[in-house]
Order: structure tokens, then sequence, then C-alpha cells
């Protein structure tokens, strides 16, 4: 039972790792947006500015995806990736902005793409 | 299941009316928070990113505890595959801290703009915590669908409910990812990883409700790449409040005329 333990758990060195490079980044911004955004009014401007630099961050951290591609993703060429991206915005469009339908159509022309490469 | 059919068992779970007897006690509003879990597409999303984030932990040698641990603490998911793959590439700890940190970013402007959605003017600001921890892009763009069919007294409970509910499912693709990744092949990572954009990108596109919006998310993606050949460390942050405030001036400036 032990021996399961540590296996579960792993070294304590990891999880240490965990919580200062995993846990803190991200916890922190969540919780100066609750101390600072604790005044800010429901219908206010500066919402309106707020959410479109949320919008626009979010969207950088899309291109960086595509562009600078993690692990397996980078055996994917890039013209691929950026076809796949163009064809699921166009199904999104078409399909009057269905989630589903942009994401699948997207992932079954990258897989084709691949296919077809051999 | 086609498409259509799909659709329909997707829009199938209503929420009571504003003022129906089941919004009377937090822990039904806990209870439906749990079931809309059921009324998103992006719960399969996630399922399925998670069940990536899991095999690549595998792969990577963490063990099963550090990937729960990571999905539970993090709850991010491209904070954590940028943590594990950046671990597992030799970087030091350091190294993976800033490029973690760079990524979570988005998520202050996110918590700011959602948490006038759920407070009222009695809200103590501990009573947000667990909430505000739960925010991630999926919480994100469910909150601007679904809240406003919530009454405001019970939105706490209900985002309480809602983001236990998510978390489950993505604990359960974390474990079920950690046991398949030996089975994996390459092309269902390079898939999984693929999700991501796309998901975020569409779920964005959607939650777009004005100009501002759509001006932030085009402008985004456009300047990013212009950016980052600067190599500057902080290029999402840059483009992002850069891209973010040219949207909004535009906003600006439409209001004016």
């Amino acid at each position: 039972m032990s021996g399961w333990l540590a296996n579960f758990v792993g070294d304590w060195h990891a999880l240490l790792v965990l919580l200062l490079a995993g846990f803190l980044p991200n916890e922190v911004w969540r919780m100066i947006g609750l101390w600072l955004g604790a005044g800010v009014d429901e219908g206010s401007e500066l919402l309106v500015w707020v959410r479109a630099v949320a919008t626009a961050i979010l969207a950088g951290v899309i291109a960086q995806i595509l562009i600078q591609p993690p692990g397996a993703l980078a055996s994917v060429p890039d013209w691929l990736r950026y076809a796949a991206v163009a064809g699921g915005c166009i199904v999104f469009l078409v399909t009057r902005r269905s989630i589903f339908a942009g994401v699948v159509s997207g992932e079954i022309l990258m897989l084709a793409g691949k296919g077809w490469l051999g | 299941m086609t498409h259509t059919h799909f659709a329909s068992v997707m829009r199938a779970m209503a929420l009571p009316a504003l003022d129906s007897a089941s919004w009377q006690s937090p822990l039904r509003a806990f209870a439906w928070g749990m079931r809309s879990v059921t009324s998103t597409v992006l719960t399969l999303v996630l399922f399925t990113t998670y069940v990536g984030i899991g095999a690549l932990a595998h792969d990577t040698h963490f063990s099963l505890g550090w990937a729960l641990a990571s999905t539970l603490f993090v709850w991010a998911g491209p904070a954590q595959i940028i943590l594990i793959s950046t671990l597992g590439s030799g970087a030091t700890a350091v190294q993976a801290a800033i490029a973690v940190t760079v990524s979570a970013i988005r998520l202050f402007p996110m918590v700011v703009s959602v948490l006038p959605l759920m407070r009222t003017p009695q809200t103590k600001r501990r009573q947000l915590v667990l909430a505000t921890h739960f925010i991630a892009v999926t919480l994100w763009v469910e909150c601007f669908r679904l809240l406003p069919q919530v009454p405001r007294e019970r939105r706490i409970a209900y985002i309480h409910g809602l983001g236990a509910g998510l978390l489950l499912v993505c604990l359960t693709a974390t474990t079920t990812g950690y046991g398949l990744a030996a089975n994996l092949p390459e092309l269902f990572g390079a898939a999984i990883l693929l999700l991501t954009p796309l998901a975020f990108l569409f779920s964005t596109a959607r939650n777009c409700r004005q100009l501002s919006d759509i001006l932030a998310l085009l402008l985004g993606l456009a300047l990013f790449p212009l950016i980052a050949r600067f190599h500057t460390g902080v290029d999402i942050l840059i483009s992002g409040v850069a891209a973010g405030t040219i949207a909004y001036a535009v906003h600006w400036w439409r209001e004016q005329e």
C-alpha cells in the first residue's frame, strides 16, 4: 500500500515545482483580479476595455499555439495548421456560429491533410 | 450521433425560470450548476484536452498524483501544457514559471470582467475566492451565456456547482489519459493540441457581444505574429494590451458620434 502511495504521489520536488511554477503563477493573477476588480461596476466603460484586453490576450494565446506549436502539434506542417483553422472558421460562420461544427471540421481537415501527406 | 441530434441533446436542458422555487435553496442552485456541465459542448472539448494533458504528464514521467494536482490547482489547460512541456524539455523551474506566468495574465482581466456578474452589494470578497479559482476560459465564456438565467443571489452557488462539475470531468479525463498514454498515437496528440486553439477561437467568437470584442479578437490574432518577431518574452501581454486598447478606442470613438 505504501508503495502504491509513493508511486501515486511521486517525488516531493516535482510537487514543489508544481506549486511554484504552476499553481502560484496562475492563482496570483486570479486573486489580483478579485482584489482589484471588486469595485468595478457591471455596466462601466472600464469593463468594456478590460473585456477587450482579455479577449485580445486570449487571441494571442491562440495565435501562439498555432505559430509556435507545442509537442506533437509541431509534426503538422505550418500551412496545414493554418488551413485547418481557416476551414474551421468558414464552417463556424456558415453554421451560424456552431462551436461544435467549427471544432470538428477543423480537426477533420487537419487529420485528412496528415493522412494525405502520409 | 449526427450534429443536429447532438445539438438538440445539448439544448434539451433549460434552467428553471428566474422566479422558480428551484432557486430558493443554494444547494439546489449548486445542483443546477453541476447539471449545466451537460449543457455545453465545451465539456467535451475539456474532457478531450485533459485526456491529452494526462497522457502528456505520463510521457513526461510525472506521477498520477502530480497530474491530478496540476488539474485541481492550476485549472488552466494551456498553462498545464506549457508547464509540462517546458519542464519535460529540461527547462529549469524558473524558466517554466516565467512561461506560465505570461500565459496566465489573461486570467486577470477575465476575473475582473466576470465577477461583477456574480456579486450582490452584500457579497464579501472571501465568498468569491473559490469561484475566482474556477475561472478559466470555459467558465468565463459560460458565465456570460448562463448567468443571466440565474437569480443574482444564487449565482455564486451555481458557479460553485458548475466549476466543481467541470473539475470532476477534467480529473476523470486526466486519469483516463494518464492510463491510456502508452496506447495513444502521435496523431492523436496533435489532434488534442489543435483542440485548444479551435475551441478557444470559436467559443470566444461566439461570446463577442459588441464591436470592441470582435475587433479585439481579430486584432489580437493579427498583432501577435508581428510582436512575436521581437522575442520580448512578454509578447502575449504587449499584443493583448495593444489590440484590446485599439479595439476599445474604436468603440469609444463610435460612441461619441
